[in-house]
């Protein structure tokens, strides 16, 4: 059984804002799938009782204090926008408001 | 000397320190090595001739001052693309980067240009770091100086290419599952993945975080601790970076060049006997075992019964975190943007940007990420992934307890001709079988030549436990002292 | 199609329970941002409070702010939460531009302070508000909508991103469900709003100020039959006052019943509160939302509070408003309702400064409550915000009880003060304002009034003293204001009683 599904394969793209071509998506639907029955092997693993890893350093509260830092100038900061507007970054229009 | 592109960076360091050489002249005749056999490797992206030489004269300068300057004061450094380099173009390799010029400087950078050293540009390397062969870059592929028809590795392909191609005696690269060490292995060259948090990740552009750790590459041992003992230490802008001293690794490197390897324990790595790998590897590998307990080290095989399960793990844990990092390439504040015609929404000119600036592989990892995340899948998948994350942590520590370091090939197979492994995306991810356990556990390792196969260099690496990097210097720098350094053939014929 | 008659508040609460839930965003008063130490203050100009980290520039990581750390432990504490002993901060994953990584540092299962609680007073009765959590996470840039009508985004033809806001330390503080309180859960949504911002001002952690957008209320609502399962929910944002708390919550609630008794159903979704109708409108439906993709944030590490640390965070806080208030009108003896009004005028904090300034509480309340609110009325700012400090009241009363001033004079020295002419006593000096307190000189005034109304003088001889009053505006003109009229008085009665 296949581990994705084609149009699975559309949903993510979508949500990963890639506007991927019918003919990727045939191509990645198969090498996804491949890929994902081999990682699926993780699933072989009896690991209930086992805490899972984020962070491979033992660290915890690395903080810093609460002091300025000099940051960037605007002209830097738009330095690399595509389409800088009134010293803000401007976008095409947007469709839907979000949380 | 007659020339100074052959020389290895520690001597280079007392040429300069001497005065019988300038900064500039070494500068200038890595430069015009690049300009000689670059377009035959395809090492560099960018080659900043006018600020290699600026910065050399500034040492020149300073030097004649009297001014107290570093050990690699004056020598040439080549910087893998996916560390920021303040003005000078940083692209990732990616076409959605495209000549972006970071406002900033890696602390990697910072650390680098406060030894004095001058870059001499940025190298190639697959997309985003996500590749073994250096084939996804958007802009070709690096060529392996030992056969131009084959993949230096990757993702560091650039870096490691540069060293052999004498273009750079010491170059930075990043290791997320081996891109340090697997193209240092099929190149011939030294590459260190130090300790996860022994060195800075500020500036270095974001595959997968808990993954991704600079290091050093060079063409020895030796140059390969000076390197790494300039950018190492705690960066309080990286917050998963180890407030801790840095162990001595440049002594560990001269103790080890001495020979002798008495009292030194290895573990081979029972699961990686040779399922998998090239006949050839095996048996280079095996002789450098061999030439190790010639020099006094003592060898037992050790079982890390979850490294078997590494691969797939990694495949879930960097494409995740992957999918999240690179969600910032949106084509808003820097960057490709592309379809904005005054029609389009934001969203589909995202969409249209992000398809047409990333290449095939980014893609496939992205989506995969954004798979083993989503909320019906995270546990069977990123969740299951970390907890295989612990059991594989769990048997270098108990490894530890029972020798000083683990040895395995660094890598499988040789240098394979481009286009080989690229049909079938898991084919390619399998370079990185014998790396990717250390990337899981945080420690470091290191790729050392040791001979060759078929004609094509074999990495041999040596694993050590977290914060003892030391280690893997003292075993490496003995290895070299027994086999010797490779030499490619010559590019200029 | 049927017409059904609208149903009224009242007969909605005849028919339906509700239930609300309210998610309040407070942005903290640290002088750097969450995850760097670029600055936070409001009103800056575009993208000038930017650097790598809070523009997500490729390689730039986080670090997280010790002292947003520290007020998000004592909010939570302030409100009777446990704290973690240690959590992760997550990723929250969702394309937004005003949110550069595209993705939030916020905490998901593991936040940083968990079950708490505070009690509100609505109609002199107790109501306990249980909080589920209080986390910390970062707040998003702003967008410009250009080219639409309205400057909403509907109709926008472009839209422009300053990142200046993005990255300030944002708290997020949510209650459980509220039930049970039937027709008053307007006025306990807005009780209890009013009250977290207290609690948060009096930790001096924020300047929780809703018209600036650094405290923002999202309101949950929901309505069911007596007895019945909780109904479906919907979540009003974009109530920005504390009065729109109340009035987002009746007039959802009103909605919702005539849906309900029209037969139809309640839909998930985003609803957007607005001000001038006092209604909601739809906005997003939930059933499409995304899935966040929340994992734990591999860039910074986990925090692991101390309890000693928390203990002693613990034993430094404020008093609690209520117990506070309280404290002080027993200290001032007023009724609840002269409470209350300095409660509702935002003076709480100002009396007693003044009064801590060595004013007695009348003379402090009669200032605040009455000259200074009206002058702030009339500017439509806050109280607070007027250019006197307590100081300097307490100062001017105290040249009143002095005699140095009387009423009049002291509101024409007040407004000296309010226009930046230094503190009272100056401004009186300068003014040449004091009342003439030389005897000499007023009974000289005085000897002259009597003299130039000799026919008054006479009434006032044969017992008539009420006619005093025209000799005392007599002198009062003559010294220009600032005799005291009292002193005058006695000075007339003895030379013609």
């Amino acid at each position: 059984m296949a581990a994705i599904s084609r149009e699975e394969v559309a949903h993510l793209a979508r949500l990963s804002r890639l506007a991927v071509t019918d003919e990727e998506l045939d191509r990645f639907a198969g090498q996804l799938d491949v890929i994902l029955q081999s990682v699926a092997r993780v699933g072989e693993v009896a690991a209930d009782d086992i805490p899972p890893t984020s962070h491979s350093v033992p660290l915890t509260n690395v903080l810093r204090e609460d002091v300025v830092v000099p940051g960037l100038g605007p002209d830097e900061a738009l330095s690399g926008a595509p389409d800088p507007a009134e010293q803000r970054f401007r976008v095409p229009r947007i469709l839907e408001e979000e949380a | 000397m007659s020339d100074v592109t052959r020389a290895t960076a520690a001597e280079l360091g007392r040429l300069l320190a001497d005065g019988e050489v300038s900064a500039e002249e070494v500068t200038r005749a890595h430069l015009d090595r690049i300009a000689a056999v670059d377009d035959k490797v395809h090492a560099f992206l960018h080659v900043d001739n006018e600020g290699a030489i600026e910065k050399a004269r500034k040492i020149d300068q300073a030097r004649a001052d009297k001014e107290q300057l570093g050990p690699l004061a004056g020598v040439p450094i080549a910087i893998k693309d996916v560390i920021a380099t303040k003005g000078v173009p940083t692209t990732c390799a990616s076409k959605i980067l495209e000549g972006w010029r970071p406002p900033y400087d890696a602390t990697l950078m910072e650390r680098i240009n406060g030894a004095g050293m001058v870059m001499l540009g940025k190298t190639n390397m697959d997309e985003f770091a996500m590749g073994s062969s250096t084939e996804y870059s958007a802009y070709g592929p690096t060529n392996n100086p030992w056969d131009l028809g084959r993949i230096p590795g990757g993702s560091g392909g650039g870096s490691a290419a540069a060293l052999a191609a004498y273009e750079a005696p010491l170059s930075i690269g990043t290791d997320t599952g081996g891109s340090i060490r697997q193209p240092g292995a099929v190149t011939g060259t030294v590459g260190a993945k130090p300790t996860y948090g022994g060195t800075s990740r500020y500036g270095l552009v974001a595959f997968s975080s808990s993954l991704d750790t600079p290091g050093p590459c060079a063409r020895t041992v030796e140059d390969t601790a000076l390197l790494h003992a300039v950018i190492a230490g705690h960066d309080p802008r990286d917050s998963t970076s180890i407030d801790a001293p840095v162990p001595d690794v440049v002594a560990a490197a001269k103790l080890g060049a001495t020979g002798d390897l008495t009292g030194v324990k290895l573990g081979l790595v029972k699961e990686f006997s040779g399922e998998g790998a090239e006949p050839g590897v095996m048996a280079a590998f095996r002789d450098a075992v061999d030439a190790l307990v010639k020099l006094g080290a003592e060898v037992v095989e050790v079982s890390c019964p979850h490294f078997l399960y590494a691969l797939p793990a990694y495949y879930l844990i960097a494409p995740s975190e992957c999918s999240s990092n690179l969600a910032r390439f949106d084509g808003v504040r820097y960057g490709l943007r592309v379809g904005d015609d005054g029609n389009r929404s934001l969203e589909e000119v995202m969409s249209l940007t992000r398809e047409a600036g990333f290449g095939a592989e980014v893609k496939r990892r992205i989506i995969i990420g954004t798979y083993a995340l989503s909320s019906g899948y995270y546990d069977a998948y990123y969740g299951q992934a970390q907890k295989v994350r612990t059991l594989i942590t769990r048997d270098f520590t108990a490894a530890f307890e029972q020798v000083d370091v683990l040895v395995s090939p660094t890598t499988p197979f040789v240098a394979f001709p481009f286009g080989s492994r690229t049909a079938d995306p898991y084919q390619m991810y399998l370079a990185d079988l014998y790396t990717i356990p250390t990337n899981l556990y945080g420690g470091p390792a290191i790729s050392v030549p040791c001979g060759l196969s078929e004609g094509l260099p074999v990495g041999f690496q040596i694993m050590a436990p977290t914060l003892a990097d030391d280690r893997m210097y003292r075993v490496g720098a003995a290895l070299e002292s027994a086999l010797g350094t490779l030499t490619p053939p010559d590019l200029e014929v | 199609m049927t017409t059904l008659a609208m149903l009224t508040y009242d007969d909605a609460l005849e028919r339906f329970e509700p239930v609300i839930g309210l998610e309040t965003h407070v942005e903290l008063g640290t002088a750097t941002k969450m995850f760097c130490g670029c600055p936070t203050e409001f009103g800056a100009e575009p993208n000038t409070q930017v650097c790598p980290v809070c523009l997500a520039l490729p390689g730039a990581l986080p670090v997280a702010n010790k002292a947003a750390i520290e007020a998000t432990i004592r909010i939570g504490l302030a409100l009777n939460c446990s704290i973690a002993t240690w959590c992760r901060f997550a990723r929250k994953n969702y394309f937004y531009p005003d949110m550069p990584k595209n993705f939030q540092i916020s905490q998901y299962d593991e936040p940083l302070c968990v079950d708490g609680w505070l009690d509100v007073e609505v109609d002199g009765e107790t109501v306990r508000v249980e909080i589920e959590r209080v986390h910390l996470e970062e707040d998003t840039g702003k967008t410009l909508h250009v080219g639409g009508a309205t400057g909403r985004i509907h109709g926008a033809t472009e839209s422009l991103v300053d990142y200046n806001r993005a990255g300030i330390p944002l708290v997020e503080i949510v209650t459980k469900p509220v039930v049970g309180t039937g027709g008053k859960a307007p006025l306990v949504a807005k009780a209890y709003v009013t009250e977290l911002r207290d609690v948060i001002r009096s930790l001096g952690v924020s300047d929780v100020r809703m018209e600036q957008g650094s405290m923002r209320c999202d309101v949950n609502t929901s309505l069911s039959k007596p007895g019945a399962e909780w109904g479906t929910r919907t979540e009003t944002k974009n109530v920005n006052s504390l009065r729109s708390v109340e009035r987002a919550v009746r007039s959802e609630i009103i909605r919702q019943a005539n849906v309900l008794e029209a037969g139809g159903k309640i839909t998930q979704e985003t609803r957007h509160f607005h001000e001038d109708t006092g209604e909601t409108t739809s906005g997003r439906s939930k059933e499409t939302a995304t899935d966040y993709r929340y994992f734990p944030e591999p860039d910074l590490v986990p925090l692991a509070p101390d309890p000693a640390w928390v203990a002693e965070l613990k034993a430094a806080l404020p008093e609690p408003p209520r117990v506070h208030r309280k404290r002080l009108q027993d200290a001032w003896g007023l009724a609840d309702a002269e409470m209350q009004a300095i409660v509702n005028a935002g003076a709480v904090e100002l009396i007693e400064a003044t009064v801590a300034a060595g004013t007695s509480a009348d003379g402090a309340r009669k200032w605040w409550l009455g000259e200074l609110a009206r002058r702030a009325n009339e500017a439509g700012v806050e109280l607070g915000a007027m250019n006197v400090t307590p100081a300097q009241v307490a100062q001017l009363q105290q040249l009143v009880d002095e005699g140095k001033l009387n009423d009049k004079l002291a509101r024409t020295v007040l407004e000296g003060v309010l226009a930046g002419e230094g503190d009272p006593a100056a401004v009186m000096a300068a003014r040449g304002l004091e009342v003439v307190s030389d005897t000499g000189a007023l009974e000289k005034a005085v000897d002259e009034a009597i003299a130039a109304n000799p026919a008054i003088a006479d009434k006032i001889r044969s017992g008539k003293v009420e006619a005093a009053g025209v000799l005392i505006g007599a002198v009062m003109k003559t010294t220009r204001g600032q005799a005291d009229a009292k002193t005058v008085r006695e000075l007339i009665i003895a030379r013609l009683g």
